[in-house]
């Protein structure tokens, strides 16, 4: 997962159950942004109209139409084919891996899946593209016309799940093109081509979303879609997913205004900064009095804004033409296959529908619904990777409430894991051992506090049982009364000041709250805090001493 | 059934003379494939010496200017290991070697091909032996990898004995526009040819007809039993008829294009040029098949390991299409045309007339749809990888255009403008989706005329016999490609598998042909109905003087000189 997206995730998070934090202060920001791009559609003026287009790298050993090795960060130009060179005479064998990562994306999205589709030649010459073509599907893709369902989060506490939809036009097999290195200082390019040929999905979704936090909202739903069917890692930093933002404002009721298409994006978090920058510059540029030109922008992720890139887009002829060395890609069901098929040549739609593993959206309902979690959690719980898994690993094994468990895993164990780069799976905290903590919380053996404190040992990897760390430590719950009142009498006597206050505040709660604080700290938290509050507020409505009032 | 005297064209090697060699030197190779080599059959050539010969015989040919490259060293190691198993394969069995429906035991002779000597078009790719498509973009390109289809013959213990000129990239009809300069028709050198009055031997050579005229000039000159050649729109049947040779286009699919340079992928395959019938079906039955890396090959249909020497055609439908009386067909072919039919019906096959009526239309669509690919093909060509590449480097884009403008020559050049204006966003319907409804329609015409009960299609191949070579670079390529192609192409466009077969000599001494075409996948038939009109129309063999060589000195004729056409 990328670090730009668990930033994201943990923004949603962090806005929900720790407000005050300055990441929920920066989403705070971003949610105002969007919803002043809002207002003025209901004002009547320019609104924002959003579309994209994702290329997300198949997750497969070989390539699409070779079986050269997919692997990021290869040495350069170590998994090239003789038909990824482009060497004459060369022939695409299409990867029977990369159709079925196709139809199940297809099928998870609600596509209808097209039981005949074909290959056709995109012609331009680039020195990272070996055969002056890439192979795509622009007559007729393997899916068209999905749904892609997803949610965000809004209101002053990010609490609020607005549920949302992006119609998805169609998904195309293609082959990724090489990638070029500019070396200006010795005026020459270097080309790697490791990438030419593997397989991409390219999703076209349409203009159904409306400023930069939908769109970003949409793309790591959709992330999630694809990493939980394993089709593609999803990692955008590392290319796996590419997002172009098709960008316009117009007035409601009016045609569509000029679009502009962004590039350059490796992040959710700047898809949705190059899109509101974008869309606030054509409103700007409109409400000036100006035309849209139609061109490609890149975002330039430093300054935060977007620039025109050198355009030959615009002008470029594709040439389209077919694929003559690929015969149309026939899907089957398992009662359409014909007679004597090789079955390893045959890929069947139905089956891969049945095959296909329960989608994010499902969870999070599940998550809801089984253990009476707010939404807002499921998100934070599904969008982490192997979250949910730990989360419901903890609750089978603890007696502890299930309302209780999303506290412990969401601020406590995901805030270590943030804090020290940790995925869940490399946490040092088993499920098992969470549960045996929260055991000891429940049955009143430690309080809340100690129980922070066995959690930081634990986190340390002693291997120690967290009653073990209770019984070495002595963090066990301080009950007797008499040893209670004493630290709260020391307390008192330490803070003449507080008392007064209480006394002329008649029962002042600041001040109660902050003795508590301070009986707490010299305990350890270790002590029964009803039992404290209780003595506190008991010594406090003695009357004074006389010596001491006058 | 075939009677002795039309067997004696097929003659056991060393035996000498013969009806059909006559004047052949006694060291020339003449005899088809399936009759040689037996080495244990009492008498007859090793594969070494068979090889040998070959070779010597493309050294004495040299000035016809058939090979780009021969494979001389290469040649004598294959025959040699072929020998090896011949003696070995000897020693273990006492019965001739006449299996060849069986597959050999290991140590013993791989099958019919075993020890042939053959060459294969310079468009084919052969690992580590330079392949150019006769082009100065890929001069020096020395692939890594080898086309299936050479692969099969190699695996056979087939004897590769070199690669054979064209026109560049396969763009062309006469073998006159390739890098190496023009193929000379071995027939110019003939008896059959030379002996005729006014016959000028220093500037009447005729062309080979393209664009596999060294794969044609190969096998007709007997340097080779078997060569591959390409066949796009005729470039295999075209030479093939004007060199007097059985030249198999097959259907569609039936054997790999992998390792083939393209030119019209939708309509390429490899072609089989041979000197009978027989031989075409030897070599399709090895090189048919379904392959991995060629995605647009078919399960190939069971086939007899060869062909019946006696043949029924009673039952047999021919179809004469009334639109191949095409304006400028000779009279001489028109006439061969008419003989081969009534001999077709006096051996009991029903003859009919039949019309294909979107063929007129199939050359201007085969121009649209074969310059599309062309363009298309032709963008890897960037000098970027392999092949040529410009000194001039101000730009990306200026080594390209540099590139492309000194690497191709001006028939490839002019093809690749064409092709990307049919396929500009502006021109596609027009043209390319056009042609492609067109090129259906022909499809249609053919399968309509199948259904119908019709089983073989009798047309000429080409519109006459060989032209001169100075008569044929009047007219630019472009011409005499829409000419030459007329007959040929239209099955290109269909897939269906053609064979011509070549019926007789015309006034001149040269071969006149005719073409068989068959439904798909039907290409056993096909050569059943070749073969039985090969063992009636007793085509002569042709008559090379003893020292070829010597009589080029005399007439003052270079050898091949690889120049420029740029």
């Amino acid at each position: 997962m990328s670090t730009s997206l668990s930033s994201c995730s943990s923004r949603s998070r962090s806005a929900s159950v720790q407000p005050g934090s300055p990441s929920a202060a920066s989403a705070r920001h971003w949610n105002s942004s969007a919803s002043s791009l809002r207002i003025s559609s209901i004002e009547g003026s320019l609104v924002g109209v959003v579309g994209l287009e994702i290329h997300a790298q198949i997750y497969a050993s070989t390539k699409l139409f070779s079986s050269s090795q997919v692997c990021f960060s290869s040495p350069p130009n170590s998994s090239v084919s003789f038909f990824d060179a482009a060497l004459p005479g060369t022939l695409p064998v299409l990867n029977r891996r990369c159709v079925e990562a196709a139809v199940m994306t297809g099928l998870a999205l609600g596509c209808t899946i097209n039981k005949r589709s074909l290959f056709d030649r995109k012609h331009y010459f680039y020195a990272d593209l070996p055969a002056g073509y890439q192979i795509t599907q622009q007559r007729l893709p393997i899916a068209v016309g999905g749904r892609l369902s997803y949610s965000h989060l809004v209101g002053r506490k990010r609490n609020q799940v607005v549920d949302k939809n992006v119609r998805i036009k169609q998904i195309q097999l293609e082959q990724d093109s090489g990638k070029s290195l500019h070396d200006s200082y010795r005026s020459q390019t270097l080309i790697d081509l490791n990438r030419a040929g593997v397989g991409l999905m390219e999703l076209v979704l349409e203009p159904d979303m409306s400023c930069g936090e939908e769109a970003a909202a949409a793309v790591r739903e959709l992330q999630l879609i694809l990493q939980a069917l394993g089709t593609c890692q999803g990692n955008m930093s590392e290319g796996q997913l590419r997002v172009d933002a098709n960008v316009s404002v117009h007035r409601p009721g009016e045609p569509l205004g000029v679009r502009t298409e962004v590039k350059n994006i490796n992040s959710a978090r700047f898809l949705a900064r190059a899109i509101d920058y974008e869309l606030q510059r054509q409103m700007a540029v409109v409400e000036g009095g100006g035309t849209v030109l139609n061109e490609t922008r890149a975002f330039d992720f430093k300054s935060g804004q977007t620039v025109p890139m050198r355009d030959k887009e615009g002008l470029q002829d594709y040439r389209f033409m077919p694929e003559p060395n690929l015969p149309p890609l026939i899907l089957y069901e398992r009662e359409t296959v014909p007679a004597h098929t090789d079955p390893r040549q045959v890929v069947l739609v139905d089956q891969l529908q049945e095959q296909l593993p329960e989608l994010p959206r499902v969870t999070r309902d599940r998550l809801v619904t089984t253990y009476g979690i707010l939404p807002e959690h499921s998100f934070t719980l599904v969008n982490e990777d192997g979250l949910v898994d730990y989360f419901v690993g903890v609750v089978q094994q603890t007696r502890a409430e299930p309302k209780k468990v999303i506290g412990w895993v969401l601020n406590d164990l995901l805030g270590l894991l943030k804090q020290q780069c940790l995925t869940v799976s490399q946490s040092p905290v088993s499920p098992n051992a969470l549960a045996e903590l929260l055991d000891l919380l429940e049955a009143g053996s430690i309080s809340s506090p100690a129980a922070k404190l066995v959690l930081q040992e634990l986190w340390k990897g002693s291997g120690k049982s967290a009653k073990h760390i209770v019984e070495e430590q002595g963090l066990g719950l301080m009950r007797d009364r008499s040893e209670i009142q004493q630290v709260c009498r020391r307390v008192i006597d330490s803070h003449p000041d507080e008392v007064r206050t209480h006394a002329l505040r008649a029962g002042n709660k600041n001040v109660l709250n902050k003795l508590i604080g301070q009986v707490r700290k010299q305990t350890k938290g270790r002590a029964d805090p009803q039992l404290v509050r209780a003595i506190l507020e008991e010594e406090l409505s003695r009357p004074p001493f006389h010596g001491e009032t006058t | 059934m075939v009677s002795p005297g039309q067997r004696q064209r097929h003659l056991d090697l060393g035996t000498g003379g013969g009806r059909g060699c006559e004047g052949a030197s006694s060291g020339a190779v003449c005899l088809c494939l399936c009759r040689c080599p037996r080495p244990c059959g009492g008498g007859r050539v090793s594969p070494t010496e068979l090889c040998t010969r070959c070779l010597e015989q493309v050294k004495r040919t040299g000035f016809l200017n058939a090979f780009v490259t021969v494979t001389e060293e290469q040649a004598l190691r294959q025959a040699s290991e072929a020998e090896r198993r011949f003696l070995e394969g000897r020693s273990l069995t006492a019965s001739p070697l006449t299996h060849r429906d069986r597959s050999p035991p290991p140590g013993k002779p791989r099958g019919p091909l075993d020890g042939i000597p053959f060459s294969v078009k310079d468009n084919f790719c052969t690992e580590n032996i330079e392949t150019t498509c006769a082009s100065h973009m890929l001069k020096g390109y020395f692939p890594p990898y080898t086309a299936t289809v050479v692969q099969k013959l190699l695996d056979q213990g087939a004897v590769l004995i070199g690669k054979t000129n064209l026109d560049e990239f396969a763009m062309g009809a006469g073998s006159t526009d390739g890098v190496f300069g023009p193929v000379r028709n071995p027939w110019s050198y003939s008896a059959q040819y030379r002996e005729r009055p006014g016959v000028d031997p220093r500037s009447d050579w005729v062309i080979t007809g393209g664009s596999s005229g060294g794969s044609a000039a190969a096998v007709a000159s007997l340097g080779s039993f078997l060569a591959l050649g390409s066949d796009s729109g005729g470039s295999t049947r075209n030479p093939g008829a004007l060199c007097g040779l059985v030249a198999l286009k097959p259907t569609y699919g039936l054997l790999s294009r992998h390792g083939l340079i393209p030119l019209v992928n939708s309509m390429d395959v490899p072609g089989i040029l041979v000197r009978s019938a027989d031989d075409a079906a030897t070599a399709l039955g090895v090189l048919r098949g379904l392959d991995v890396r060629d995605s647009t090959t078919i399960p190939p249909p069971a086939a007899p390991p060869h062909l019946p020497d006696d043949i029924d055609i009673a039952r047999i439908r021919v179809g004469i299409p009334k639109e191949y009386h095409a304006p400028g067909l000779s009279a001489e072919t028109l006439c061969q045309w008419g003989r081969v039919a009534d001999l077709l019906e006096r051996g009991g096959a029903s003859v009919e007339q039949v019309s294909l009526p979107h063929t007129q239309h199939s050359i201007v669509c085969y121009h649209v749809l074969c310059t599309a690919e062309v363009a298309s093909n032709m963008a890897r060509f960037d000098g970027l990888q392999y092949g040529h590449r410009s000194e001039v480097n101000d730009s990306t884009e200026a080594l390209y255009a540099a590139t492309c403008h000194e690497g191709f020559n001006d028939v490839v050049r002019r093809r690749i403008l064409a092709g990307n204006y049919f396929l500009l966003k502006r021109n596609y319907e027009r043209y390319f989706m056009k042609a492609q409804k067109v090129r259906r329609l022909i499809a249609q015409d053919f399968a309509r005329v199948f259904r119908d009960g019709v089983d073989v299609l009798l047309t000429p191949t080409t519109l006459g016999d060989a032209v001169r070579y100075c008569d044929f670079i009047q007219e630019d390529n472009r011409t005499r490609s829409a000419q030459e192609d007329v007959f040929t192409q239209p099955v290109n466009m269909a897939g269906l598998p053609a064979v011509t077969v070549p019926t007789a000599l015309s006034s001149r001494g040269l071969p006149i042909s005719l073409q068989l075409i068959g439904r798909a996948s039907h290409d056993w038939q096909l050569l059943g109905v070749a073969k039985w009109l090969e063992q009636r129309l007793e085509f002569p063999a042709i008559q090379l003087p003893q020292d070829v060589s010597q009589a080029e000195r005399e007439a003052g004729v270079p050898g091949r000189v690889r120049t420029s056409v740029l």
